[in-house]
């Protein structure tokens, strides 16, 4: 699968408070949390956001509470894939789970706010467009593939309850 | 090789031989936890994979907390949803309104959590129950719902990182702040999808309601877990809550383990690999507070004498247990709030309520012009009773200070321990307890 999208660049440690504030949690739908994405630390970023657009942050991306709401609402306002140096424990999981798309990449500091990137999922390369540059990122293990592949856990469980 | 408290933990519910850190396992959960704000989703993931029965009604608990009372329109849906499927399920540790209380606070008295358990909820909290000796975690939705299907998640085994506590601490000192404390030393991310593993002289003097505090905040080092061996206070813990009457919603209990040993054999083996292991003397530790806007960002309370407070909030799933009120009233006896400044006191659950009641606590809270709450996570994340507007300050026993946690982007939050916070309230400035 390959996803082309711009460059949205963050920082260190952004929590899910930052990507969906805890008041907007009454609801599930992925594009009414959308409106809602990264509102404390960049207002409106959503309006900004493209469809396919890309984030790129530094380490720790997605810490804090578990809620699920946050990888959904990067979903709902557009968001294509995550990269960032490194992702918190649920998040991760979350992510995985929920098919969101992201990549735990080192050179993160060679891209830069709008750079148009090109990723390749299935071999995990990334290349920038606008820079001419290219990345590579380790493939999932196995059992993370898996999920993947069946599009998510819930599939995944089905599929393996049917066997 | 050995094996830690948590890689015993993780391979007694999986049916395999061996373990290895890093590996991705399947796992057997003993308990699943949802609340208002998880729950819903997870109870949508449920029913949309066509599943109709959960795989085992006692093994699941739903707890209304985070935005119950409900707080408006759209929170009473989603906790109506919780109530629904509580019903449609005949799932009993579902905790309406009246009965509920902060759910980490909640399960452990409810004796809904046992050393050696393997316990989930989505909330990344749950953690906390790390202090009883248990592997538990915080997960998404779709994981609850999963577990939901067949009561099983999935885990990468994580390293450990062990962290030896030595001395003796100062009088009001607490749990809270040697986790502020370690927090600050590591990072937020210090701990990176690690097991957090608490022991040393001074954690085994630690009570239980000091020890949840602590295994309660390992997530915001990025922890899976925080985790401490269990003794004989935790034991003592175990079996108070066991012949108490609240115990009616408890699980069948199985003593622990692989080897079929008792509790107190659940311990890390001598052999066992550590990530990283830390060792403090902690004997001049001064009360810790987190300022904004990580919790990682801590300070001596003594450097912090300067900053002027609008509300002080002592409650939540760190902080808001008897020990917690005991000495936030000690402090406030007698006293009277600086006028200007919000006190709001939230008990945990509706026991340690009634204790507050009964022992005098919250007389005191209100004659010293505080607001005693009904049970909720409320302001901690900003849901409701006690929101910050656009420049409020406010020091709060909870355990985040995210930009906006409580509110207004442009309101503060630090963090401190119920003693610091009672203090706190008084001068209307953050305050060592010592100095009143």
């Amino acid at each position: 699968m390959i996803i082309k999208g711009i460059v949205h660049k963050f920082g260190n440690n952004i929590n899910t408070d930052d990507i969906i504030a805890a008041k907007y949690l009454v609801t599930t739908d992925e594009k009414e949390l959308g409106k809602h994405c990264m509102e404390n630390i960049a207002p409106g970023f959503a309006s900004k956001v493209n469809k396919g657009d890309i984030i790129v942050a530094q380490e720790n991306f997605g810490c804090g509470s578990s809620r699920e709401h946050a990888p959904r609402a990067l979903k709902g306002c557009g968001i294509s894939a995550v990269i960032a140096k490194s992702f918190a424990g649920i998040f991760f999981r979350n992510a995985i789970n929920i098919g969101l798309p992201f990549l735990a990449l080192k050179d993160v500091d060679e891209i830069t706010e709008g750079d148009s990137l090109e990723i390749d999922l299935s071999s995990g390369i990334i290349k920038n467009l606008t820079k001419n540059q290219t990345y590579k990122v380790e493939a999932f293990p196995q059992f993370l593939q898996d999920i993947v592949v069946c599009g998510g856990l819930m599939n995944y469980v089905k599929q393996k309850k049917e066997k | 090789m050995g094996y830690t408290i948590s890689e015993k933990i993780l391979l007694a519910h999986t049916g395999k031989k061996d373990i290895k850190q890093g590996e991705f396992i399947e796992a057997k959960v003993d308990l699943a936890l949802g609340n208002d704000i998880t729950a819903p989703l997870a109870i949508e993931e449920f029913k949309k994979s066509g599943f109709k029965k959960v795989f085992n009604k006692n093994k699941i608990v739903l707890v209304p907390d985070h935005f119950a009372p409900a707080k408006d329109l759209k929170s009473a849906n989603q906790c109506k949803i919780l109530a629904d499927f509580a019903r449609e399920q005949a799932i009993k540790n579902y905790f309406e309104v009246g009965c509920m209380g902060i759910e980490h606070v909640l399960l452990p008295e409810k004796g809904l959590v046992s050393p050696g358990d393997l316990a989930i909820g989505a909330d990344s909290h749950t953690c906390t129950y790390g202090a009883l000796g248990a592997f538990a975690t915080g997960v998404g939705s779709t994981d609850l719902g999963r577990a939901f299907i067949d009561g099983k998640c999935w885990f990468k085994v994580p390293a450990t990182i062990k962290f030896i506590y030595k001395g003796k601490l100062k009088k009001w000192l607490s749990g809270k702040d040697l986790i502020l404390y370690t927090i600050g030393k590591i990072g937020v991310d210090g701990a990176l999808y690690k097991a957090m593993e608490f022991s040393g002289s001074v954690i085994r003097r630690l009570s239980m309601d000091d020890r949840f505090a602590m295994s309660n905040m390992a997530i915001e080092a990025g922890a899976v877990t925080g985790i401490i061996e269990p003794d004989e206070i935790t034991l003592d813990y175990i079996r108070e809550v066991h012949s108490s009457q609240s115990t009616v919603h408890r699980r069948k209990q199985k003593p622990w383990t692989v080897d079929r040993g008792r509790w107190t054999d659940l311990k890390s083996d001598k052999d066992c690999h550590y990530d990283k292991i830390y060792e403090w003397d902690v004997s001049d530790l001064e009360p810790q507070v987190a300022c904004p806007h990580l919790p990682s960002n801590t300070k001596p309370v003594s450097s912090l004498k300067d900053i002027v407070l609008d509300q002080v909030v002592i409650g939540s799933c760190t902080n808001g247990r008897i020990s917690d009120l005991r000495i936030s009233a000690k402090i406030l006896k007698g006293n009277k709030i600086k006028p200007g400044i919000r006190l709001i006191v939230i008990p945990a659950t509706q026991k340690i309520y009634l204790e507050a009641v009964k022992e005098g606590l919250a007389e005191i809270f209100v004659k010293a012009g505080a607001v005693f709450s009904t049970p909720t996570c409320g302001p901690c994340l900003g849901g409701h009773l006690g929101i910050l507007t656009e420049g409020e300050r406010c020091l709060a026993t909870t355990n985040r200070n995210f930009i906006g946690r409580m509110g207004h982007p442009q309101s503060e939050v630090y963090l401190s321990s119920p003693a610091v916070a009672a203090a706190s309230a008084i001068t209307g400035r953050i305050t060592h307890p010592e100095e009143l």
